[in-house]
């Protein structure tokens, strides 16, 4: 989707919102999150291509598909997590946002585990006893 | 560009109902606008839940979550 149109949508959606939050905030907030919605899931499409650009480069590479797992999956999180933790800061709860990524964090610490302990046991296999 | 109707469905559905809710009070009847307020805003909120379960799908094949 082109540039121009998300933030053309961003700006009409701007002003729904402030129109309909005079009369109720609740909507207002639905509004901007369903706008949320929309323009992510029309990024989502470039993402996808460029996803399977990185995966065909680490296929050609050799590299282990564990590793580019892991990885996209942490991405994933992050986007995830960042994407909830603005809309709910957008309706003014700072202190939930914080948790969700704070919550985010963690999930992606334990996902690396494997591969930390992966590097862990490689360099003690290459320090002699 | 994939759904922008429904930001705009929203933003009828909050308009009319904020009209209705000044039409009920100005009838007298406070009960009823209060639960045409609570109504129009589970059906929202059933619309925006699906399309966020759209979102977190298409999220997840293309992260590898499955």
């Amino acid at each position: 989707m082109d540039i121009m149109q998300v933030v053309g949508f961003g700006i009409v959606a701007t002003v729904m919102a402030m129109v309909v939050k005079e009369q109720k905030p609740a909507f207002a907030f639905l509004i901007v999150m369903a706008t949320g919605v929309v323009i992510f899931l029309s990024i989502l499409d470039s993402l996808r291509s460029v996803i399977l650009m990185i995966e065909r480069l680490a296929y050609q590479s050799n590299v282990n598909m564990i590793f580019l797992g892991t990885v996209l999956k942490i991405i994933g999180i992050a986007y995830i997590a960042e994407f909830g933790a603005q809309i709910t800061k957008d309706a003014g709860q700072e202190g939930i946002a914080s948790k969700i990524e704070l919550a985010g964090k963690i999930l992606i610490l334990a996902l690396a585990v494997p591969i930390i302990s992966i590097v862990v046991e490689t360099v003690l296999k290459l320090m002699p006893s | 560009m994939p759904d922008i109707n429904t930001v705009f469905q929203i933003a009828g559905v909050g308009i009319i109902m904020a009209m209705l809710h000044t039409v009920l009070k100005q009838a007298g009847k406070e009960e009823w606008a209060h639960w045409a307020s609570v109504i129009g805003f589970v059906v929202v909120l059933f619309m925006i839940a699906t399309y966020i379960n759209e979102l977190f799908q298409t999220i997840k094949t293309i992260f590898y979550f499955k």
